[in-house]
Parts: C-alpha cells; sequence; structure tokens
C-alpha cells in the first residue's frame, strides 16, 4: 500500500471510505513523518496523543456509519487558533503557557465534521510578517531547496509558514492559515501548495488570536485545488458569536469544479507589472493567461488604479487594529508576567519583554497613528483609501468576473534575509494585500518553478463570496500547469 | 517624517511598552522610516471620499439582551500568572 502520507484529502476519504485505510493508520503515518522531519519546525506543538484519540474516535464513528465529511483526516492547525486544553501561543513569548479554556469556531467545525488535530504550527509573532522568521519559537524552514545553493534555508513565507511547509513536506495533507494580507496565499506560493483566503465574514473569527480585526480571515492550506474546496467546506459557516461572520449557506465547493470556464472573462490588472519583478513571474503570469484562453475563457485587461497606495493604507489600518488587539496583553489575565515596582511598570516590563522587535514595533506605529492630532491624517486618511481601492474593484468586476496576477513578488528567499528593512519586507504582500482591504477572496494556485527551481503562484481574485468561481477558475489553472508531475528533487 | 526620542519615548508610554533608552534611537529611526513610506497616502485627494469602516456588507445583527454565558470563573482565571479568592492579582495600587 502507498504512503499515506503521499494522499491527498479526497483520495484518503475514499479509502478510508472503503475502510482499505484507518484514521489511526493515516494519523499514525503523520505522526512518523513530523517526528522525522523535526529541522524544518514547521510545528510549535505536535498533539500526537490527542491526535490519536481523535482517529480512534473518528473510526469508531465511522463503523457506526456516522461519518463526517472530513471522517478521519488528520490536519495542522496554524497556532494562531484557540485550541482547548492545547497550548496556544501566536507564535509570541508573551502567551507563555495559555492553554484556553474554549475551542476556536473553526477548528471546532473542523472537528464536528470528523477531522484529527496533529498539531499547532509555527507562524510570524501574532501573524506579522512575510517569513515565519519574527516566531519566538524559531524560523520554520522550507522544505524546497535551490537547486544552485541547496545548503541554503529558505522561509516558507509567512506568517501562516508553518502550515504551508507543513503540508508541502507531506506532514499533513492540508492546514488552516489564517490571512491578514497575505498571510495564507503567499506562503501556498513559496511552498508549492494552494492556500485560499474566504470572503471577509465568509469564516468565524471567533476563538482565533486578533490581530487586525477588519483583515484577519482564516483559511485553508492543501496540496490541491479539491482539498482546498474541501476544506473551506467545512470551515466556513455562520457563527453567532463574531458579528461579522456572514449569515449564508455554504455551498458544496468541491461542486464547482466542473473544470469549464468557457465565456468566463478573466481580468489582467495592468498596476499589478511591477518595475524590477523577476521576468519569470510576469512569463508565469501571460502563461497562466494563456491556459485560461485556451480553456475557453477570455482575459480583459482591467485597471485597479489605487494598487500601489493599498500597501501603505494597509500599513495604518492593520497597525492601528492591532495596537488596540493587543493591548489585552497586560501580564494579569494570562501569559507572561514580569514583575515590576507598580502596576504600569508591570505591564511596561511585560509588554517589552513580552512582544518581540517586529510587533513592538507595529503596535508603536498603530498607537502613533491613532494618537491625539496623527488620527485625521493618518488613520481616517487610510480608511477614505481602502474606499477607493474597493471601487477599484467594484468597477473592475463589472468588465471580468475573476482577476488573474501573480501571487508574490518573487519566490522564496534566505532565511535572514530582508530582515534589516521592514519596509522591504512588507512588499513580499503587494499582489495580497489588496483583497485583503477589499474584503474579497483570493487564492494561490502553484502553477510553475523559478530559475532556482522554487515554487511560484498564480493568484485569483474573486467577487465577494463567490469563493465557487474562484475554485473553479483555480482548478483549471492546477490542471494545466501539472505542477505535482514537476516537483521532486528539490523537495521532500 | 523624522520622529524624534521624546516622541518615541511618549508613544511607548501610550502602548506601555518599555523601551530602553539605547534603544529609542532605533526605534526613531525605524518608525520615521514607515511613516516616510506611508506618506505617499497624502498624494491622493480623498476629500469627498467616505470612509470604510469595514468590509461587511450586512448590517449589524440585533439579539436578545440575555445571558448565553458565563458563571465560569475558574475557567477565567485559569491562565492567569496569579490569582487569590477567586480574583487576579495585580501589583499594588493604592499605597
Amino acid at each position: 500500500m502507498t504512503d499515506p502520507t503521499r494522499l491527498t484529502i479526497a483520495e484518503a476519504l475514499a479509502l478510508l471510505d472503503r475502510r482499505e485505510l484507518s484514521a489511526v493508520e493515516l494519523a499514525e503515518a503523520h505522526l512518523r513523518a513530523m517526528a522525522g522531519a523535526r529541522a524544518l519546525n514547521a510545528y510549535i506543538t505536535e498533539t500526537p496523543d490527542r491526535a490519536l484519540a481523535m482517529a480512534r474516535a473518528s473510526d469508531a464513528r465511522r463503523a457506526r456509519g456516522e461519518a463526517g465529511p472530513l471522517e478521519g483526516i488528520p490536519l495542522a492547525i496554524k497556532d494562531m487558533f484557540c485550541t482547548e486544553g492545547v497550548l496556544s501561543t501566536a507564535a509570541s513569548h508573551i502567551l507563555d503557557g495559555f492553554v484556553p479554556t474554549y475551542e476556536s469556531t473553526v477548528t471546532a467545525n473542523l472537528w464536528r465534521d470528523g477531522a484529527v488535530m496533529l498539531g499547532k504550527t509555527n507562524l510570524d509573532e501574532f501573524a506579522m510578517g512575510s517569513s515565519t522568521v519574527t516566531s519566538y519559537y524559531r524560523p520554520t524552514v522550507n522544505p524546497w531547496r535551490r537547486r544552485d545553493d541547496p545548503d541554503a534555508e529558505l522561509v516558507p513565507g509567512g506568517s501562516s509558514g508553518g502550515s504551508a511547509a507543513a503540508v508541502a513536506a507531506h506532514l499533513a495533507p492540508g492546514a488552516t492559515g489564517t490571512d491578514t494580507g497575505g498571510s495564507i496565499r503567499q506562503p501556498a506560493s513559496f511552498c508549492g501548495i494552494v492556500g485560499l483566503k474566504p470572503t471577509y465574514g465568509r469564516c468565524s473569527r471567533w476563538g482565533i488570536i486578533a490581530f487586525a480585526s477588519s483583515l484577519d480571515q482564516a483559511g485553508p492550506f492543501a496540496r490541491t485545488v479539491r482539498d482546498t474546496a474541501l476544506l473551506l467546506g467545512s470551515m466556513a459557516g455562520f457563527d453567532p458569536k463574531d458579528s461579522t461572520c456572514v449569515d449564508m449557506a455554504v455551498p458544496d465547493f468541491a461542486a464547482a469544479l466542473t473544470g469549464d470556464v468557457r465565456g468566463l472573462r478573466v481580468g489582467i490588472p495592468r498596476e499589478y507589472r511591477l518595475e524590477g519583478m523577476p521576468e519569470e513571474i510576469g512569463r508565469l503570469w501571460a502563461q497562466g493567461a494563456d491556459w485560461l484562453r485556451a480553456a475557453g475563457a477570455e482575459t480583459v485587461d482591467i485597471s485597479l488604479p489605487h494598487t500601489k497606495y493599498a500597501l501603505p493604507t494597509y500599513y495604518v489600518v492593520a497597525p492601528a487594529e492591532a495596537s488596540s488587539n493587543l493591548a489585552r496583553y497586560d501580564g494579569v489575565r494570562y501569559g507572561l508576567r514580569v514583575p515590576g515596582h507598580n502596576l504600569a511598570e508591570m505591564y511596561e516590563n511585560t509588554r517589552g519583554d513580552g512582544f518581540g522587535a517586529e510587533v513592538r514595533r507595529r503596535i508603536m506605529i498603530g498607537t502613533y497613528v491613532l494618537s491625539a492630532g496623527y488620527y485625521d491624517a493618518y488613520y481616517l486618511k487610510a480608511q477614505k483609501m481602502r474606499t477607493l481601492i474597493k471601487r477599484d474593484f467594484d468597477a473592475a468586476f463589472e468588465a471580468c468576473d475573476v482577476v488573474l496576477t501573480p501571487t508574490a513578488p518573487s519566490g522564496a528567499f534566505r532565511i535572514g534575509e530582508k530582515t534589516n528593512d521592514p519596509v522591504t519586507m512588507y512588499l513580499n504582500d503587494v499582489f495580497t494585500v489588496t483583497t485583503n482591504l477589499a474584503g474579497l477572496p483570493g487564492i494561490s494556485v502553484p502553477a510553475g518553478l523559478d530559475a532556482a527551481g522554487l515554487p511560484l503562484g498564480l493568484q485569483l481574485i474573486g467577487r465577494p463570496f463567490d469563493e465557487e468561481t474562484l475554485l473553479r477558475v483555480a482548478g483549471v489553472v492546477e490542471e494545466a500547469a501539472g505542477f505535482k508531475d514537476m516537483k521532486s528533487y528539490n523537495c521532500c | 517624517m523624522a520622529l524624534d526620542t521624546a516622541t518615541v519615548r511618549r508613544i511607548a508610554r501610550l502602548a506601555r511598552i518599555r523601551i530602553d533608552d539605547d534603544q529609542l534611537e532605533p526605534m526613531a529611526a525605524e518608525l520615521g522610516q514607515i511613516l516616510a513610506w506611508v506618506e505617499q497616502l497624502q498624494e491622493v485627494d480623498t476629500a469627498d471620499v467616505p470612509p470604510m469602516t469595514g468590509v461587511a456588507v450586512q448590517k449589524l445583527r440585533r439579539r436578545a439582551d440575555a445571558i448565553t454565558d458565563g458563571n465560569a470563573p475558574d475557567k477565567v482565571l485559569a491562565n492567569a500568572p496569579e490569582t487569590a479568592g477567586g480574583f487576579y492579582v495585580v501589583p499594588k495600587v493604592v499605597e
């Protein structure tokens, strides 16, 4: 029998259904793979006992004829989701020892549908980053290596880098992530897997450690578009505990994968052609448009004129919301406490020691732009820019049904690169951040390799709550790219 | 735009983050660099543009003003660094 870690979720479900594989065997195979790949540092916490207990319970449910849609599928969970009874860190020193007494809605939905938890994956501290290098628990290593420099350790992207690396290295067939400015799609691109950020409001944010509440959204990672659709179907759904979670039916996302894009209008935004972008990314983008035309879609040139202002807008809105959300870490209710002579000093010592450099920097920026005298110049201005960016997309979606762009302006870079200048690191999200500001769904599909043999993704952006079109088009790109046949040599 | 160290000290105080004196200058430079980059937003005329405060298309839901949760002091206190008699313990505030 094939190694169970090589199976897709859809394949594993079929084998489980035919009783040719048990949930326990599937979990054990992944736990073994995890133990053998600790050098990647993909997981902060492995939960083997819980995984096996959940897998046994899953096999029992299946035997009783009560199998859920993800019955027996083991998953990796970004350590941004609160999991009851399991250390939840946001990769921050300040959450030392925090064991939630409740379960996030998204993970509860996955367990309701039969999934099994393998562990909690690494990330940039509080999901603030594009490299998984700012984690208090050390960086995660991308399983891919450069052909010309196989010893160099590369970043998996971020912030959901542990989840992306785990799925790419077959340490889990699927994983959860969160995406505030590109934190699912950029690591998916860097690791050669599929990652989807749903429409804002599609998945509940309840029980997810808050970073920037008007931008944060949970989403799935998997190695195929179909698996991604299966995971999204379980993660999504109305939750009265999140006032921004939308009360609408969850479609059968996998049923959207018809392979038929005839007549569909694919928008190519001219502002996404960046100066200095590697030529191979431009080529891959053109190739993606060719694939879709060959499948019967029509490509149309569109304009998103405020694109260049999206990142600076984001770096006002996200830090402002973060400075407010992270005010709760005060050394009183959970996590780290560093003593001081009085209450104020205890707060300052706790937060000074507990937050890493990038988190401190963003809280400071957020505090500054919200402070008296600066609010209108920065925060109000950024909110108005958001309106303009949203209007760009509204106008574009008059002329097209889906937008095609590169996911990231480069492939994976070395651990330690781009760390001395914060703005250079921020540019990683130049193509992904617009959808967060506008609340739109986006997906990254692995489409090719760069000159060094590293994966590159293409991004599709859809209308609000039209993840079905996104998945349908992504399926056609996936099929045309034949990416799974391309990998091998460099990765796992 | 340049930030002076007095401003950094004031912001750090507002944010309740201890910053050592030798870190004030580097922090001023980093924040100044980010704010200078953000400055490009001023190129855009937004005089007649309404601010976008959220992306949700729906109106906020109303719900009954009823207690649906609670009465779990042990769970609430479970992660506190220090507790006593069902309360959080903090350094003395009033002498």
